[in-house]
């Protein structure tokens, strides 16, 4: 670990906010595409069980 | 010319689209997982502290490429916006809108990470200094142009709206670069990196600098696709449940 001195707690704060924030955002994404994909393919299969007349 | 022009829409077509971003993401993404993480490695374990500004100068690896981006990912809606304005074109339209929310986080990273490298260096978190202030109504703009996207039922108005106030908001994103320039009565310096040598901060710091900031770019453009195919899907789901809803 590179010494920081009195400094630590301010370049801590912005590395651990930033991550944060990224990391949170990369979460959103995924779980948005995984939930939106999943809903679609149900629809999919509504619409294809639909058109054969199930 | 004219059939490059022709191929360039024909990628952007959204099942072209859906295809070939169905193949390079996973490749941007493990390019974009290893030169962030290089690049901010580098930028905090094996760089020097700086002489005026001490161990601060770490910050300076997240500050400077969330900054950038902040304000280019705005640039990126503005032309994606125009192109929906002139062509109609549908993903275009997809793209700005999810860009919007990762240029956001960049603005509110930048804003954050250059409040609490103020303090130590300029004795304040804030300050209503030209670029500072610039930045945080570019933040505002960006949480308005995500709201109208919410607002607006009709996704095609929605895209018409957004497009007007991503026109609008780019004289703030151009201000938000161009601030220090225009006024000098601010505390935020010049730019800090540029392609002219005698400009530039020393090599031991551009170089790893130069890595976080390509890691922030291809994390965006990694993201962008990421929400792009989720906008796209989205927008064919509510095709379909809209017919499910007229037939019955």
């Amino acid at each position: 670990m590179p010494d920081l001195g009195k400094y630590a707690g301010d370049v801590y704060a912005a590395y651990g906010v930033s991550l944060l924030l990224l990391a949170l955002l990369i979460w959103r994404s995924l779980a948005r595409s995984r939930a939106v994909k999943t809903r679609l393919k149900d629809a999919e299969a509504r619409k294809a069980a639909r058109a054969q007349g199930l | 010319m004219a059939s490059g022009w022709n191929a360039i829409w024909e990628w952007a077509n959204p099942r072209k689209f859906m295809g070939w971003t169905d193949k390079a993401l996973p490749l941007v993404a493990v390019l974009a997982a290893i030169v962030f993480v290089g690049g901010l490695v580098w930028g905090f374990f094996f760089t020097p502290d700086d002489y005026r500004q001490g161990a601060t100068i770490k910050i300076f690896y997240i500050h400077v490429p969330s900054a950038m981006m902040a304000i280019n990912i705005w640039v990126m809606m503005l032309v994606t916006s125009l192109i929906w304005i002139v062509r109609r074109h549908h993903v275009s339209a997809l793209a700005a809108k999810a860009a919007a929310p990762i240029g956001a986080v960049m603005t509110l990273i930048a804003l954050f990470t250059g409040a609490i490298w103020g303090k130590p260096m300029w004795g304040t978190y804030w300050e209503w200094d030209p670029r500072l202030t610039s930045f945080l109504i570019l933040l505002l703009f960006y949480i308005g142009y995500m709201a109208l996207w919410e607002a607006i039922e009709n996704p095609d108005t929605a895209a018409d709206l957004t497009a007007v106030l991503c026109l609008v908001g780019s004289v703030f994103a151009l201000l938000s670069r161009y601030a220090v320039l225009f006024w000098n009565q601010g505390l935020h310096q010049g730019a800090s990196l540029s392609m002219d040598a005698e400009e530039n901060v020393a090599d031991v710091f551009w170089y790893p600098a130069l890595m976080a900031i390509a890691g922030f770019v291809l994390l965006f453009i990694t993201l962008v696709l990421l929400r792009t195919r989720t906008e796209i899907r989205q927008r064919r789901l509510q095709a379909i449940e809209m017919r499910e809803r007229v037939q019955g």
